[in-house]
């Protein structure tokens, strides 16, 4: 669901048609119009805290930069939380693309071909993390939580612990297409906007989406209907996986350096982001947009505390508190509206 | 419709699968068995239903009811038997191959979507999408609003195609899950409990409905416990026992009265002898359910 469409009001001329045009417009964005007031409401206390940060356009392009390198998993992430799962393996799944990457841009020097291996090394790994919870029955949260430490020990012995110099890299066009910064915007915040816009129509607008929702809501019902739930489910961990090779690419061709490491640190922020952006953890229920203002709000926090001039040991404090607060936010507003 | 009595008893030499394009018996199972963990659900279980029919399913609980229509749906598979619709065989059916057949389920209350608008409710497993996938969303609105309106009755200005599930009543998911049966140009609609949880006037809706099945050369098969809801619409009344079919006759050879005899009869007995009128019928009958048991 998204802000972009509005509901029309029953046709009606009393005063009790407008009001309840306007519960109606509430039961349906509840969780859309909060994230975005709580936004707002962040974005001007930084702007009061600290003017001197949040007044010029560094910042933003900084923002730019880094919150898509989460953003983006958030994003496919929210459809696999939607359908009831869960896919904690994902910072992983970017060190271990970027192991495909390396390998195939060494033996072959072609950038392009790097990137198609990483993308086929993530879906790879989704597919695996599909298979084992459909096919065998295990909780997404347990398998993924397995595979996140495979995945990494893999990532480990493969690259034998040590880093990988990508400086070659640069002034390759592929490299520029991924974080490159045409008219000064990076490339990054770009694929960031264009995967929502991805995410929203799969969940919203094509049949994928359509019995992820159905899958998340009641199982039962979707097995009645016959829906392919297996085949969904796994289609989502696939899409998980390769937008985490994605964002793992990113991340290291910025910085021209590969380290095995890549990618931890950044499952709680993009956790976050999917439920302050209202995504229920039950399943059933989520919003794309949410999840994109989720993703700004989470990766504003830490520069907007520091900014502030406290130090930065508040971070984790406020950030927390914030968290907490946008997720009650959701689940009184949607106690409010939605019955 | 009305010579099912003899059919108890021969079934299997009687009418069997023309090469008939349309043929009267729309479904047919023959010898169904189906076990789930060394539990014996269902045993050699001969169960037809014709064009423009309403055959009454009566059985308690474990009877084998819900795994009856289960297998009709394609949700279950059978262990044995076959499995015919218009007269083709059909193997390894599935829930989607079902619905194409023109299958249709009204669940009690299970098959809804709570969190979900009314519009995926009815589309759900077959959405208006094009070959990439893409909904059309708009359109599956705007035929849900219509069907709101003719169908459904549900005026309220509160419920728009739009509204979740969670806000509707009893009366209105019941109302939903027919609507979603009929849109789709059932040929057969089979209503498990449909009455459960209903209000009085909601009932009468209900069972108003399906005489509207009827009518319109359709087939239903209505599962109830309450055999009053059951005796006041259906043509035919096929009674499940233990996973076997204790009884299958026409409503008409028995009163209400008789029937609630011939239900506590099979409740005590495990089968039915028809002694009161048709002596002759009671031989055939008891064959069948002797030969069963063996």
């Amino acid at each position: 669901m998204t802000a972009a469409e509005t509901s029309v009001p029953p046709p009606s001329t009393r005063d009790q048609a407008t009001r309840s045009a306007l519960s109606d417009f509430m039961r349906k964005w509840a969780s859309q119009v909060g994230i975005t007031v709580a936004f707002v409401l962040l974005w001007v206390l930084f702007m009061i805290m600290a003017p001197n940060t949040f007044g010029t356009d560094l910042i933003y392009k900084s923002f730019g930069q880094t919150i898509p390198y989460f953003g983006i998993i958030a994003m496919m992430l929210t459809m696999v939380i939607v359908a009831g799962d869960i896919d904690l393996s994902f910072p992983s799944v970017m060190a271990l693309g970027m192991v495909g990457f390396v390998w195939v841009w060494d033996a072959t020097d072609i950038v392009l071909l790097g990137v198609i291996a990483a993308i086929g090394v993530g879906a790879a790994a989704g597919l695996f993390n599909g298979l084992v919870i459909t096919m065998i029955g295990l909780p997404s949260l347990v398998v993924t939580i397995g595979t996140q430490f495979l995945f990494r020990g893999l990532t480990l012995v493969l690259v034998a612990g040590s880093s990988t110099v990508l400086a070659a890299t640069r002034g390759d066009p592929v490299r520029e297409l991924l974080v490159g910064k045409p008219f000064g915007l990076p490339m990054e915040f770009l694929w960031f906007v264009g995967i929502t816009v991805l995410a929203w129509v799969l969940l919203n607008r094509h049949r994928l989406g359509g019995n992820t929702y159905v899958i998340g809501d009641n199982t039962q019902t979707a097995r009645l209907m016959g829906i392919p739930i297996r085949r969904t489910r796994i289609i989502l961990f696939v899409l998980t996986g390769m937008a985490a090779a994605l964002a793992g690419m990113m991340m290291s061709l910025q910085v021209v350096n590969f380290y095995p490491n890549l990618g931890s640190g950044l499952l709680l922020p993009a956790l976050a982001a999917v439920f302050v952006g209202g995504t229920s953890v039950f399943g059933g229920r989520g919003s794309v947009y949410g999840t994109f203002i989720g993703a700004l709000m989470i990766g504003a926090i830490p520069a907007g505390i520091v900014a502030s001039g406290l130090t930065d040991f508040w971070t984790g404090a406020i950030y927390g508190a914030i968290i907490l607060i946008a997720i009650s936010i959701h689940a009184v507003l949607q106690r409010r509206f939605q019955r | 419709m009305t010579t099912q009595r003899a059919a108890t008893g021969d079934a299997p030499a009687g009418e069997g699968p023309g090469p008939r394009q349309r043929s009267l018996r729309c479904l047919e199972m023959k010898g169904v068995y189906k076990s789930f963990g060394g539990v014996q659900v269902l045993q050699d279980v001969d169960f037809h239903l014709d064009r423009g029919e309403v055959v009454g399913l009566l059985g308690d609980n474990g009877a084998g009811k819900s795994t009856l229509i289960k297998i009709i749906t394609g949700y279950h598979q059978p262990d044995q038997g076959r499995l015919l619709f218009d007269g083709q065989e059909v193997h390894d059916l599935t829930v989607p191959r079902a619905r194409e057949l023109g299958v249709e389920t009204v669940y009690q209350e299970r098959a809804l979507a709570e969190l979900q608008p009314l519009w995926r409710n009815i589309f759900v497993g077959r959405y208006i999408s094009n070959r990439l996938g893409l909904m059309d969303v708009g359109q599956m609105r705007r035929i849900t609003e219509r069907l709101m309106s003719e169908e459904m009755g549900f005026t309220s200005a509160v419920l728009t195609p739009d509204t979740t599930v969670t806000g509707l009543s009893g009366g209105e998911r019941q109302g939903l899950a027919i609507v979603r049966a009929l849109h789709f140009e059932a040929e057969m609609i089979i209503l498990d409990e449909p009455t459960m949880g209903l209000s009085l006037k909601e009932t009468e809706k209900l069972l108003k409905f399906v005489d509207g099945i009827r009518d319109k050369g359709k087939s239903a098969v209505f599962i109830d416990h309450n055999f009053f809801h059951v005796y006041s619409v259906a043509d035919r009344i096929v009674v499940l026992d233990r996973g076997m079919v204790a009884a299958d006759f026409p409503k008409e050879q028995h009163t209400l009265n008789e029937l609630m005899d011939i239900m506590r009869e099979i409740a005590s007995t495990g089968h039915f002898e028809p002694d009161r009128s048709k002596a002759a019928a009671s031989d055939e009958a008891a064959n069948v359910i002797h030969g069963v048991a063996e």
